[in-house]
């Protein structure tokens, strides 16, 4: 038998506050698979790319620190936020090829008995799930196939843009024709639903400054999932999540329809088909209905 | 294994002064290995339709007329390899003008709006120069390194029409314009670095209303990612005390608030704190449907009540922004 997975989890801090529902499906999946996760409770929120535009060089720092515990465990730091990875990931790329910047940094974390070396990965649980579990044995778990649902994978811009800086962390998916999502439902026995607006912009980050700008972006890709005959929405980050399933009547007013779609966590579709239980799941936080998913899945 | 490949090439035909709706038109050709985009467009014209339409002048990637989208990906045609573009789209190609709503003819679009947005942002060093300077204005290589990715913008408008803010909002100056505003704000001879950074910082068009999707990053054929640059002028609106305090910069300042105390970000309080008490009534209808789904507690926003998980070995935290802030707003 292969050696066992283990990752350190960064859960960023919607995972622990507002979509809880992402950690447990999260820790669920691991557990029916076998992975072993140690949760990354040192670490702090990633800046979320609004840090990095008040003071990039404190982003840094904080960025480090995280890594650097995952670094002292000798395990590869695992995302469930395309956010949280984007911005980890800027960090690592930028020590990693400015000696200066990371000797800076460095300097810092000195100061509280930590050092930033580069030795851990960081990588999106999505495609540590493809790349390193691999596709073929989690096919082999799933015992609720979602043969009766179309499935929107919504891929969420920082998993997959810039796509130099992701290389092969995300499987070199290419932004304008990304793929993994849509396999994890054809290997859940899914139907991936085909859609432009799969890797666009949900327009999450401009939610408060930009509100128009916010609601039409997400009104695009949800209607263009609607319209095409999806069921669900699926995707890997809950700030797309908290834009897509939480503002649908003011998207809708400002598209001018009714939108009306549930929109699950990756690792909640994975909890789905491979049987775990309906709390793990929790499909009960979310604001647009989603409760009935299970039921029908399970039927 | 032949070095051709037989392919249909679907493109996007349209002319503003007699149709009413475009219409895309197939082209079936033998494509070789080394053949560019700028190639097939060529061939369509001298081989199929005379009539067909497109700008082209360098054909060397430097003088940016020849940006179209293929496939919804933005393309300078002749830098870009149909080979590759076939592998990627599974053999199907669609050319588009770089954006449909402003196509004149078939490929050819009108870029008033791009150069307008760029005249906006003052793309030129200002500088009081003495006619009869008695020396150079001399820069250190570090000074000329800071603009030298920015400065190879050829205003091809890649980054502009695949902004997806752009779209959404007319108003907003998109990636290259604010790409230019970097670049001549850091420019140790110029003199309207504050000016231009106002500029940029207006609400409804400045930097705070890029939605951060990394599109321009990906689209720029001379890799000089627009985004970062806009993450620059976000930084030095506080660096050089131009920041307002607003929606958007207490937004970004208010993260440092949270992490200090909490490690985490307050998801309450970043919200409460960037719009203010009085500004929280647009927020109440959100907020009910997240408390009754269980998102988020009734009491979050109040600030006597702390419910946010702490981080393990806050004090590190404490420590780190004490000593690495750099910014102020």
């Amino acid at each position: 038998m292969s050696e066992q997975l283990h990752y350190a989890l960064f859960t960023g801090c919607t995972a622990k506050q507002s979509t809880p529902e992402l950690l447990s499906s999260t820790l669920a999946v691991a557990d029916k698979l076998g992975i072993k996760i140690t949760i990354l409770e040192e670490a702090s929120c990633c800046g979320a790319s609004h840090l990095q535009d008040f003071d990039e060089f404190l982003a840094h720092v904080l960025n480090a620190r995280n890594i650097c515990y995952a670094e002292k465990l000798g395990l590869t730091m695992i995302t469930i936020c395309n956010t949280c990875q984007l911005n980890s990931a800027m960090t690592k790329h930028a020590l990693d090829s400015d000696p200066e910047l990371k000797a800076r940094v460095n300097e810092k974390l000195a100061e509280v008995g930590l050092e930033y070396k580069g030795t851990s990965e960081v990588k999106h649980f999505l495609y540590t799930l493809i790349d390193e579990y691999g596709l073929d044995k989690i096919k082999d778990k799933v015992t609720t196939p979602l043969s009766a649902f179309n499935i929107a994978p919504f891929y969420g811009c920082h998993n997959i843009r810039p796509s130099e800086l992701h290389g092969s962390s995300n499987g070199n998916e290419n932004s304008y024709k990304p793929t993994s999502l849509d396999s994890l439902i054809d290997a859940l026995e899914g139907n991936p639903v085909d859609y432009e607006h799969k890797n666009k912009c949900c327009g999450f980050h401009v939610e408060l400054q930009a509100n128009h700008t916010s609601e039409v972006l997400a009104g695009n890709a949800m209607v263009d999932a609607i319209d095409n005959n999806a069921d669900m929405m699926v995707t890997p980050c809950p700030l797309c999540h908290l834009k897509m399933d939480t503002y649908q009547d003011s998207v809708g007013k400002v598209v001018g329809r009714d939108v009306e779609l549930p929109v699950l966590h990756m690792p909640q579709m994975v909890a789905l088909a491979l049987g775990c239980t309906e709390k793990e799941i929790g499909l009960n936080f979310h604001v647009q209905k989603a409760t009935q998913i299970f039921s029908e899945a399970t039927a | 294994m032949s070095n051709t490949r037989k392919v249909t090439i679907k493109a996007f035909r349209f002319n503003a002064e007699t149709d009413y709706l475009p219409s895309y038109k197939s082209y079936t050709m033998e494509v070789g290995k080394d053949e560019l985009i700028l190639d097939l467009m060529n061939r369509i014209k001298w081989e199929h339709d005379g009539s067909f339409s497109y700008r082209r002048s360098c054909r060397h990637g430097i003088c940016g007329a020849c940006a179209i989208k293929v496939n919804g990906k933005a393309t300078l045609a002749c830098k870009q390899n149909a080979m590759e573009l076939l592998d990627l789209f599974d053999n199907e190609l669609v050319l588009e003008p770089s954006s449909k709503k402003r196509a004149v003819k078939d490929m050819i679009i009108d870029k008033g709006d791009f150069w307008e947005k760029h005249a906006a942002i003052k793309p030129y060093v200002v500088t009081d120069v003495d006619p009869h300077p008695e020396h150079e204005t001399k820069q250190s290589i570090a000074e000329f390194n800071k603009f030298l990715d920015s400065d190879l913008c050829i205003q091809c408008g890649a980054c502009h029409y695949s902004c997806p803010a752009l779209e959404a909002n007319e108003d907003y100056l998109g990636p290259a314009a604010l790409n230019a505003a970097y670049r001549f704000s850091i420019d140790t001879r110029d003199e309207a670095g504050d000016e231009r950074l106002a500029i940029t910082a207006e609400s409804g068009s400045g930097v705070w209303d890029c939605v951060k999707c990394y599109e321009c990053a990906e689209a720029c054929p001379k890799e000089i990612n627009p985004i970062e640059k806009i993450g620059k002028l976000h930084n030095m609106q506080f660096e050089r005390k131009v920041a307002q305090s607003n929606v958007a910069t207490r937004h970004a300042e208010g993260f440092v608030r949270s992490i200090k105390k909490h490690g985490f970000l307050d998801e309450a309080d970043i919200v409460v704190y960037s719009e203010g008490y009085l500004g929280m009534y647009k927020h109440l209808t959100t907020a009910v449907k997240m408390i009754k789904a269980g998102k988020i507690h009734w009491d979050d926003a109040l600030p006597w009540v702390d419910n946010v998980p702490k981080s393990k070995n806050l004090s590190e935290i404490q420590k780190l922004i004490e000593i690495s802030q750099t910014n102020k707003l």
